[in-house]
């Protein structure tokens, strides 16, 4: 379903929409205290720019260097060209370890797989082990959000999930009661569990070491209970030094929550005794989003989630109308290189407001890169459409101003004289809602060939 | 004052069909303010909604006939962040005329931007009692950067605001969401139609529970999207364009 239905869907409960705006501007408006506590916050834009700009130039020679400190820390590296071959690679980990039941911290990069229904298929169960993924995977939904995933969701309706998956008290919507009836329910999770997933936030290449930021310490309980600890990466994650982290975890946190500092940072180096890490690094699709000039520096992203919250599309239509892995403006330029048929009507899903791009802690450009997607849908659609002749008659009218000044006689004069049924009929989406302006007798052009001259 | 210098005045197409009223305004300020002023006669559309449509190819003739028309201009000054924001930054690139396209590019000026900017004038004296919002244009304000973007770590400005704060009796209204687009966004307004509406209701409700009189604005294609739900909602709040006021204010 394309976007434009599915917003319209989501609006039609207006108190929820608002408060769904509402919710999304809060974190925007912490994030906005939070930055402008930092001076030097827009030359840090600058500088992690500039880093990423370095990594995805030289991305070849920093994941060669990545892989070989990796497995010089004893860490065993996997490579996978696409989701299906990164699936394989976790399964085939999980079946040498003869495990039956993971669980997994926070990873959008999982999700992009949909590597959940995939172990489930092959008889393992995973638990998500964020608070709001938890969540959404008891209401066997997606996140709706990357960092905030259960954000669509008030307390009251957690609790009712809560009462029928965790026999919490019916009807008991404390935020502090259900989180406590979540972490006992959890704990039993991660005691059992010999294989922990996580993802990766930064890879870094000279040491080979990696980081997972969470604010609930998840993936670190995980982790340490576990023999074995799977890190699903993307390949656009290196940075080139291990003090390039004193720039992106400052940026990140700020930027997605506006805390100072994300909770835990935790930096896995090299496996415990006896214990193993794995890591899987991916590519499906980012080598070739990589060669197209216009689109690659939406590799660059932190998945801090800041152009969501920011945007004013994004707030009052949830993540869900956006039917990608990865919502929001982001998403609106990373999934059309995926499949740009199922996503052809995200790139029109803004106003080009450029909200998104003022706020992005490494400076991707995303409203310019719709204006690029949308060229290029445009261009996939049948050349003979509706709208692309209508294109056509337009650039014919307004390079000649003759055809200009006629057509827009006659579009003055049918406004006038048309019926209002006619006009606000439905055929007519501006005037479902909206009046039209009241229409002047005569032009501009009109007027100054009487008036004009001083 | 006298600039010395030939004006071409750049009137969008819907603002010439629909609005002559902000043209007429915008023509008699730059007079005011001491500049030789014209019209050419021969202009019609910057090709913006097409390009943001995604047929931004199918606007080379109308690029070429815009650069035909203003290039014996000094300045080209528009009342319009967003057609402005086009011609500078996204129309096509003309093969062969490369240069010359760069050069006419950089001569064309957003009207507030053109006053602060080329002609220096900041306080022009005058009147306007009236408790007013402001509405910044997107194109204008994160395009072309007539206005600090709340987004960023920066020093806080608007030129509009320059502009309108010396004027007697004007009260600024300071608005809850400082920058928030109004949803009209060219060919969005009837593609994501639900969600055009409820961000123009939205923008609304914060000038009109700030008890704002008159909504002024630097775009009109955002002041007819806002003013055509007011309207529809019976909701009196008025709309000007920039240009009106300073005309009108002007002493």
């Amino acid at each position: 379903m394309s976007h434009p239905i599915q917003a319209a869907k989501f609006l039609e409960d207006k108190s929820n929409a608002k408060w769904h705006d509402e919710t999304l501007w809060f974190v925007r408006d912490k994030r906005d205290t939070s930055s402008k506590g930092i001076p030097e916050w827009e030359n840090l834009r600058e500088l992690a720019s500039s880093i990423k700009d370095n990594v995805l130039s030289n991305l070849d020679s920093y994941l060669v260097e990545f892989e070989k400190n990796a497995i010089k820390n004893g860490i065993k590296i996997h490579w996978a060209k696409d989701a299906e071959e990164h699936n394989q690679i976790v399964l085939s980990i999980l079946k040498e370890k003869d495990c039956k039941a993971i669980v997994k911290s926070k990873s959008i990069l999982t999700e992009e797989c949909h590597l959940n229904p995939y172990l489930e298929e092959n008889g393992v169960e995973v638990v998500d082990t964020d608070l709001g993924e938890r969540i959404v995977q008891f209401l066997n939904q997606p996140p709706s959000h990357i960092v905030l995933p259960a954000i669509h969701l008030k307390k009251e309706h957690i609790s009712e999930i809560f009462h029928e998956k965790l026999q919490t008290e019916k009807g008991n919507n404390d935020p502090y009661y259900l989180t406590q009836a979540a972490r006992k329910h959890l704990r039993e999770k991660f005691l059992a569990a010999k294989v922990a997933i996580t993802g990766v936030n930064f890879g870094v290449a000279e040491t080979g070491e990696f980081v997972v930021c969470t604010n609930e310490g998840n993936a670190d309980m995980g982790v340490h209970l576990a023999d074995t600890h799977i890190a699903c990466m993307g390949i656009e994650k290196l940075i080139p030094k291990r003090e390039h982290l004193g720039v992106f975890l400052r940026l990140l946190a700020r930027s997605a929550t506006g805390q100072s500092i994300t909770n835990y940072n935790s930096h896995f180096r090299s496996p415990s005794e006896g214990k193993e890490i794995h890591i899987i690094l991916l590519d499906n699709g980012r080598t070739k989003q990589l060669g197209r000039e216009k689109f690659r520096n939406s590799l660059k992203c932190i998945r801090c989630g800041a152009c969501m919250n920011t945007c004013p599309i994004y707030r009052r239509s949830g993540g869900y109308s956006y039917d990608s892995v990865v919502p929001g403006p982001i998403g609106s330029i990373l999934s059309p290189g995926i499949d740009l048929k199922k996503h052809s009507s995200l790139p029109f899903a803004s106003t080009l407001c450029g909200s998104c791009s003022d706020v992005c802690p490494v400076k991707i450009n995303i409203h310019e890169q719709l204006y690029e997607w949308r060229q290029e849908i445009t261009k996939a659609q049948s050349s003979i459409n509706a709208k692309s002749i209508a294109m056509k008659i337009a650039n014919g009218i307004f390079s000649t101003p003759y055809a200009y000044k006629l057509s827009g006689q006659i579009m003055r004069g049918s406004l006038k004289i048309l019926p209002e049924s006619v006009t606000y009929s439905n055929l007519n989406t501006w005037g479902k809602e909206r009046d039209l302006p009241e229409l002047p007798k005569q032009s501009f052009k009109d007027w100054y060939k009487n008036n004009g001259n001083e | 004052m006298s600039l010395n210098k030939k004006v071409g005045l750049f009137i969008p197409c819907y603002v010439d069909q629909f609005y002559p009223k902000v043209a007429i305004a915008t023509l008699e300020l730059l007079r005011k303010l001491g500049c030789e002023v014209s019209y050419p006669m021969n202009q019609t559309c910057c090709g913006q909604p097409m390009a943001n449509a995604g047929y931004e190819r199918d606007t080379v003739a109308t690029t070429q006939h815009f650069l035909d028309t203003f290039e014996s201009y000094d300045y080209i000054v528009c009342p319009s962040g967003s057609c402005v924001h086009h011609v500078r930054d996204h129309a096509p690139s003309i093969e062969g005329k490369e240069n010359n396209q760069k050069d006419i590019q950089q001569r064309v000026y957003e009207l507030t931007e053109f006053i602060t900017d080329i002609l220096k004038i900041t306080d022009i004296k005058g009147s306007y009692p009236h408790r007013v919002g402001f509405h910044s244009s997107c194109h204008g304000q994160r395009g072309l950067r007539l206005a600090s973007s709340s987004e960023l770590n920066q020093p806080v400005f608007n030129k509009a605001k320059e502009l309108l704060a010396n004027f007697e009796g004007l009260e600024w209204v300071e608005l809850s969401r400082k920058d928030e687009c109004c949803g009209f966004g060219g060919t969005f307004a009837v593609t994501e139609e639900a969600l055009s509406i409820q961000m123009g209701k939205d923008r609304l409700q914060d000038h009109i529970s700030k008890e704002a009189e008159i909504i002024i604005g630097g775009d009109m294609s955002c002041i007819m999207h806002l003013s055509g739900i007011a309207s529809r909602n019976k909701q009196s709040i008025q709309f000007k364009h920039i240009a009106e006021v300073l005309n009108e204010a002007m002493l």
